[in-house]
Formats: C-alpha cells, sequence, structure tokens
C-alpha cells in the first residue's frame, strides 16, 4: 500500500514535470515575438534585416525620431487622428448597440423577430463588399473633399453599421429578470422609465464592455480607413500609417521606427483589452443575482 | 393601474394592427382618400399636426420625384446613354470633352430613388392605417390622441420606434443602400475596360457568373483553387484553435499546475497587442532574410546564403498561415472556454476514473462533446469569421506568392482578399460583387444548416 502511494506520488510529479516544461517552452514560443519586437525598437543600427539576432548597440533615439517634425512619420498626429475617430466612433456605436439590444431583448412588437433574422444574414455578407458604395455615397455628399470631413466620414463608416452586432449585449439584456421591469410598471413606471433608470444602471458590465470594444476598432481597422483616407498621410489613423512605413521606398529607412511606433501603441490598448476581458468575465457571470 | 393599462393596450392593438387591405375597404371616404392625400383623415378629424407631418413628406417626395427622381429612374435602366466625347473646339483650337452619362451614378441614384420609393409606400400604408385608427375611434366614441399623446406614447408603446430609429438608418444607409448596389453591380459590365466618366457600363444579365462557372475561362481556373483553399483554410484554422486552445486551458486548469494566473497572462499578452502589429512583426521575421533565416544561418541548419522559403513557396506559405493563426487563435480560445470548462459536472470525470479511463478517452467522450454542445453556436461564427478573415492574410502574405495560372489573385488568395484585390486594386467591380454574393451564399446556406438547429436559437427565452 505503501508502496502504491509512493510511485503514484512519483507518476503525479513526473506528469507535473512534463506540464510545467511545456507550458514553459509554449510560453517562450507565445512571448518571442513580442520580445523581438521591444529588441528591435531599441535597436540603434539603421537598416533592415540584419544577419544576427540579437541588436549590437541601443538607443532611445527610434522613439525620439518618431515625435519629430519634417520626417514623413507624423506619428503624433495619426495617434491624434485616431484618438478623435475612436472617442467618437465608441460613444455612437455603444449608443446604437445597446439601443438595438435592448428593444430586441425586451420589447415585444411585429418586425422583432424579422429584423433579428435580416440582420443575421447581413453579417453573413464580406464586410467591405459594400465598401466600394460607401466610398461613393461619401463621395457624393462631399465629405472626402477635405481632410477633417475625411475623418468625419470615418466616423460614420465605423458606427453607421455597428447596430448589427448587437448580439452578445442582447444576450446580456436577457439574463436581467424580467420582474424587476414588471414591478416598476406595477408603480407605474414607462418603459422608457425602465431602460434609464433600471436597465442601463444593472447593465454597466455590458455597457463599458461595448464602449471598450467599439473604442478599439478605429485602432485596428485597415481596411476602411485605406479606401477613405487614400494617399492623404496627415489624416492617417495609426495602423495605416505604421502599414505605410513598411511599403518598399521607406522601409530601409524607417524600419527600428517601425517597431518604437508599434510598442508606444500597443501598451494602451493591451491594457484596454485586458479590462474588456475582466468586464466580459463579469458579464458572463451575471451581474444580478437573484 | 395595472388593469386599466391592460385595457387600453388591447384596445390599441386592435385597430393598429389591422391590415392595410381590410383598412382601406373598411374605411370610410377620409381614410380612402388618405391614401391619395397623405394624412388627411387625420386632418379631417383634427389630428392636424400629425396629418400635417404626413402630407409635408408626400409632399417633399413628390418634388424629389418630378425634380430629380423619373430621369434617375429613367437612367437606372439604361445605365446611361451618352458617352463621353473629345469635340474639337474650332474657335480654341483645343480638344475639348463633352460631359456624358455617369453610369456609376446613374446607378447609385437609381438605388437611391428606389429606396426612398420604398419608404414612400410604406408611408402611403400607414397614412391609411392611421386614417382608419381615427376613424374607428370615433365610431367607438374613445378619445382622439392628440399630438402630445402620439409623442409620449414613444416613451411607452413605441418606445421600440424611438430607440431604433437612428441605429436602424445607420444601417440602411451604411449597410443596406451599399450592399443593395453592389449586388446590383454584379449583372453589369462594371470592370476596368467599362470605367466611368470615361466610358458607360451596361446591364449584362448572368455573364458574368456564366464567367466565373465557365470551364476552362482563367476566372473559372482562379475561382476554384481559391474556393477549396478558403475551405480548407477555414476547417484548419478553426478547428486547430478551437481544440488546442482548449487543451491549453484543460492542461492550466488542472489540479497540480501552479501558476495558473501567470500562464494564463504569457498566452493573453499575445492577443493584447493589436493584430496588424503581430502579424506584420510575423511576417518581419519569416522574411527571406528576417530574423528566422537569420537564426538558422547562424547555428548552422542551413547554408549562410540559403533561405527557407516561408512565405514563399506556395505550400509553406500556407501551413505557416496556418501555424501564425493558430499563435493568434489558441489564446482566445484558451480565454473563452475557461469558464465553460470549469462547469462540467465534477462526478462525470469521477465516474470515469472509476471505470479506468484515461486521459485521451475522458478528453474525446466527456469533455469534447461537452464543449461541441455548448459552443456550437460561437463555432459557427468563427468558421464565418474565418471564411471572411481578411487581416491574417492580407497583411501576412498579401495573398503571395504571385502566380500566372490565376487572374489577379496569388496562392494563398482567400476568397475575400481576391474580391479586395479585384475591387480596390484591378477595378473590376462586377466580378468582386459576384465574388461576394457566391460567399454569401455558401455561408447562408451553412449557418441555416446549422444554427437553427442551436438550443440558443430555437429557445431564446428560456432564461428570462
Amino acid at each position: 500500500m505503501a508502496k502504491n502511494t509512493k510511485s503514484m506520488k512519483r507518476r503525479k510529479f513526473v506528469s507535473n514535470s512534463i506540464v510545467h516544461v511545456s507550458l514553459a517552452i509554449l510560453g517562450f514560443i507565445w512571448i518571442l515575438p513580442m520580445f523581438f519586437v521591444l529588441l528591435t525598437s531599441f535597436r540603434k543600427e539603421k537598416g533592415t534585416y540584419k544577419s544576427y539576432i540579437l541588436p549590437r548597440g541601443y538607443t532611445l533615439d527610434n522613439y525620439k525620431n518618431l515625435f519629430q517634425s519634417g520626417s514623413s512619420l507624423n506619428f503624433d498626429r495619426w495617434f491624434i487622428n485616431t484618438l478623435i475617430v475612436a472617442i467618437f466612433t465608441c460613444l455612437l456605436s455603444a449608443f446604437f448597440v445597446l439601443s438595438i439590444a435592448y428593444v430586441m431583448s425586451r420589447l415585444r412588437f411585429r418586425m422583432r423577430k424579422k429584423f433579428m433574422n435580416i440582420a443575421l444574414i447581413l453579417g453573413m455578407f464580406p464586410g467591405f463588399m459594400s465598401m466600394i458604395a460607401v466610398y461613393y455615397i461619401l463621395k457624393g455628399f462631399g465629405f472626402l473633399e477635405v481632410g477633417e470631413l475625411k475623418l468625419v466620414a470615418l466616423v460614420m463608416v465605423y458606427s453607421g453599421g455597428s447596430g448589427l452586432v448587437f448580439y452578445v449585449a442582447k444576450g446580456f439584456f436577457d439574463t436581467i429578470p424580467k420582474n424587476i421591469d414588471e414591478a416598476a410598471f406595477i408603480d407605474g413606471a414607462t418603459k422608457w422609465d425602465v431602460f434609464r433608470k433600471i436597465t442601463i444602471p444593472l447593465s454597466k458590465p455590458i455597457i463599458v464592455n461595448t464602449l471598450l470594444t467599439s473604442f478599439l476598432g478605429p485602432w485596428v481597422d485597415y481596411i476602411f480607413a485605406r479606401v477613405i483616407l487614400g494617399q492623404d498621410r496627415q489624416y492617417y489613423t495609426v495602423a495605416i500609417g505604421l502599414w505605410s512605413v513598411l511599403e518598399k521606398e521607406f522601409i530601409e529607412y524607417y524600419y527600428t521606427q517601425f517597431f518604437a511606433g508599434c510598442v508606444l501603441i500597443s501598451f494602451p490598448i493591451a491594457i484596454i483589452f485586458l479590462l474588456t476581458q475582466k468586464f466580459y468575465a463579469d458579464g458572463i457571470s451575471g451581474a444580478v443575482k437573484g | 393601474m395595472a388593469y386599466k393599462k391592460q385595457k387600453k393596450l388591447k384596445i390599441s392593438t386592435l385597430n393598429s394592427d389591422v391590415a392595410f387591405r381590410t383598412a382601406y375597404i373598411q374605411g370610410n371616404g377620409a381614410t380612402k382618400l388618405s391614401a391619395v392625400i397623405f394624412g388627411f383623415g387625420n386632418i379631417f378629424h383634427k389630428q392636424i399636426l400629425r396629418g400635417l407631418l404626413m402630407l409635408a413628406l408626400e409632399i417633399a417626395y413628390i418634388y424629389y420625384m418630378v425634380t430629380f427622381g423619373i430621369s434617375a429612374i429613367r437612367d437606372f435602366i439604361t445605365l446611361g446613354t451618352n458617352t463621353q466625347e473629345e469635340v474639337f473646339n474650332e474657335t480654341k483650337q483645343v480638344y475639348e470633352y463633352v460631359k456624358g452619362d455617369n453610369s456609376m451614378l446613374c446607378l447609385l441614384y437609381g438605388v437611391i430613388t428606389i429606396f426612398l420609393t420604398f419608404g414612400f409606400v410604406l408611408l402611403l400604408v400607414s397614412s391609411v392605417k392611421s386614417a382608419y385608427d381615427t376613424q374607428k375611434r370615433i365610431e367607438l366614441g374613445k378619445k382622439i390622441p392628440a399630438f402630445i399623446d402620439d409623442l409620449s406614447s414613444l416613451k411607452e408603446k413605441n418606445l421600440h420606434k424611438l430607440l431604433l430609429a437612428l441605429p436602424v438608418s445607420g444601417i440602411v444607409v451604411f449597410t443596406i443602400v451599399p450592399l443593395a448596389f453592389m449586388i446590383l453591380i454584379a449583372f453589369t459590365s462594371y470592370d476596368k475596360n467599362h470605367q466611368p466618366p470615361g466610358n458607360l457600363f451596361d446591364w449584362v444579365g448572368l455573364d458574368n457568373f456564366i464567367a466565373m462557372f465557365q470551364k476552362d475561362g482563367v476566372l473559372s481556373d482562379t475561382f476554384w483553387p481559391i474556393l477549396s483553399w478558403t475551405i480548407v483554410w477555414a476547417i484548419f484554422a478553426t478547428f486547430t484553435c478551437y481544440i488546442l486552445g482548449m487543451l491549453l486551458a484543460i492542461v492550466i486548469n488542472r489540479e497540480g499546475t501552479r501558476f495558473k494566473s501567470f500562464w494564463r497572462l504569457v498566452f493573453v499578452s499575445s492577443i493584447a497587442i493589436p493584430q496588424f502589429v503581430s502579424l506584420l512583426t510575423m511576417r518581419t521575421i519569416f522574411n527571406t532574410n528576417g530574423p528566422a533565416n537569420a537564426l538558422l544561418r547562424n547555428i548552422g541548419m542551413i547554408g549562410p546564403t540559403e533561405s527557407i522559403p516561408f512565405f514563399t513557396d506556395p505550400t509553406l506559405a500556407k501551413i505557416m498561415i496556418i501555424l501564425v493563426n493558430i499563435w493568434i487563435g489558441v489564446p482566445f480560445t484558451m480565454l473563452t472556454t475557461t469558464g465553460i470548462l470549469q462547469n462540467i459536472p465534477k462526478e462525470l470525470y469521477e465516474a470515469a476514473k472509476v471505470d479506468g479511463a484515461n486521459v485521451f478517452v475522458t478528453f474525446f467522450k466527456i469533455t469534447l462533446p461537452y464543449m461541441l454542445f455548448i459552443t456550437t453556436p460561437t463555432l459557427i461564427t468563427t468558421f464565418v469569421g474565418n471564411v471572411n478573415n481578411f487581416n491574417v492574410i492580407y497583411l501576412l502574405t498579401g495573398g503571395g506568392p504571385e502566380t500566372l495560372d490565376f487572374y489577379s489573385a496569388g496562392e494563398t488568395d482567400l476568397l475575400v482578399t481576391w474580391l479586395y484585390k479585384l475591387t480596390i486594386q484591378n477595378k473590376d467591380y462586377n466580378i468582386g460583387a459576384v465574388i461576394g454574393i457566391i460567399v454569401f451564399i455558401i455561408l447562408a446556406t451553412l449557418s441555416l444548416l446549422t444554427y437553427r438547429h442551436t438550443g440558443s436559437y430555437k429557445d431564446e427565452e428560456a432564461f428570462q
């Protein structure tokens, strides 16, 4: 008997060691590319690819040069553009998503089921298939004449169709017990009152989650921004700005600065992303007890 | 209070839910006239503001049609008849351009006019219905709602109209109208040889679809290989990430594994950084002269001038794409499945242990079926997302390596990246639209077959 537990213990030790070693190896593989980005962003030597792995010297110049005027890297400009677009987009589309999600979850009317099916069908077309038409519609209304208006156009494109992705928020509203609403109706509240004073305060996790998710969109979108902004480098967002740096005519000069830009942009986005995960977990576990 | 509300609700649904036909047939003269002069029935019964609002909208539509709409519809049918021409100006001794029709704008304005007309029909229906509703109320001796009551009903009975108005118009303008426009383009000859304003394009019926499926045509020679690669990619990308991510979550969750949250953070950090950064980084790492090849040269695995063609050999590029996608996707699955895994009843595992089942048997007989049952809807969404996955392919390989066998597509192009290249780079809008429609048909059939059978669709009110 004693021998038996001993061998079981040893077996356990062996399997635990295997698990930890393989997790360490996998974790190393997963971290490695980020390590490469960080190292290259501090690399002193100019130019692109080197025949060696670790940089020969380190410098902060790559970061400083990002904010220097006169280069074709307009990093601070791109950053501010993206920030403005992201703020307006997140406010508008969060409003759109939450309105539709609430209506679909709580109100009953004739077209409801039909509407949800249409939303499902529209989601199956490739997202940018409609882009050419959107481009010409915006052009027709004169939104693509001036650079500033292009940013307005970008906000409209990002938030315009955003109401279609209401399913997660609707799922959350579905979990709020209906008897809370009914109690309020008996006290004479209108549906609008219930939406404003009961549902919204109870739904903080999903509201924050929707806000953060739609805030992230403009930072990582590449397709729409490229079509709408065209060659207007001054009004680029960070994503296409950095992408354009990797084009053949720039890569030799800006290779290391590209990675510096990537590091700078990754930090705030990583923090926001981790925040959404926290709220998401809260949302799934159910904020309303009872 | 509650009783009174119920009664009120019953009467109002009684009147406003009648079909347009019955409303028109049973309506009196004023109601019938409302089909021609919008809002007449309301004005007649002293609901002045509501009636005037409808009338104003009708006049606005008629004004639009007379000044612009009718010619827009005519142009929509012909798609323009006058080509832009060069004419020699005798007095100035130069060639001048005579402005022709722009087929693209003809099509666009036509679509917009059709949508406005559709809105006009809805207005007509609601005008007759509203007149009939008021007429019925008078016959039954009920109170006629004043304009102020209409406004306050937006907070109660019609709250959905208030909340949906803006979001839905956003969807109509930025999704539905453009989509209708692009679908129509699939039936025209709007390619790089027919670019407005210099040239006209015209309706060609199903020619583009026929060209796409014609045997031995250059289009079908491109289409079939790309379609099969798209399907292979979507299957591999979905299931490798699904299974490996689940395994990772199980390994981290198992008792005996220490530093659980540390391991989670390590893997999650790779998806926290923006995808375009990680994809562009991967592209540089596996470049011909990139660090991966440099490393292999330094440790002597390959000769000093040799390089492994990670993204330049078609087969290797495809394998690399799937591997990089595993790097991106596995942490996502780990994140989403951790919670569900913890909900699997422990008794199941204990019973299996008593029966002497090993790790593999418990995984395939208990964990996987349970997870599949819960996550099938997510799995479908992931599959659809992968078929439409633009970022991974475009930022990683750009569709390359290039090949001459295909019509403006590379070896690793998916249908969506091909669509992007055809429209943005090649300006073959009609073929791009055909591909978009085909992608839609594939995805719609697939989702209908699977999604409608899931519990969460059939039983959406189970938890309310």
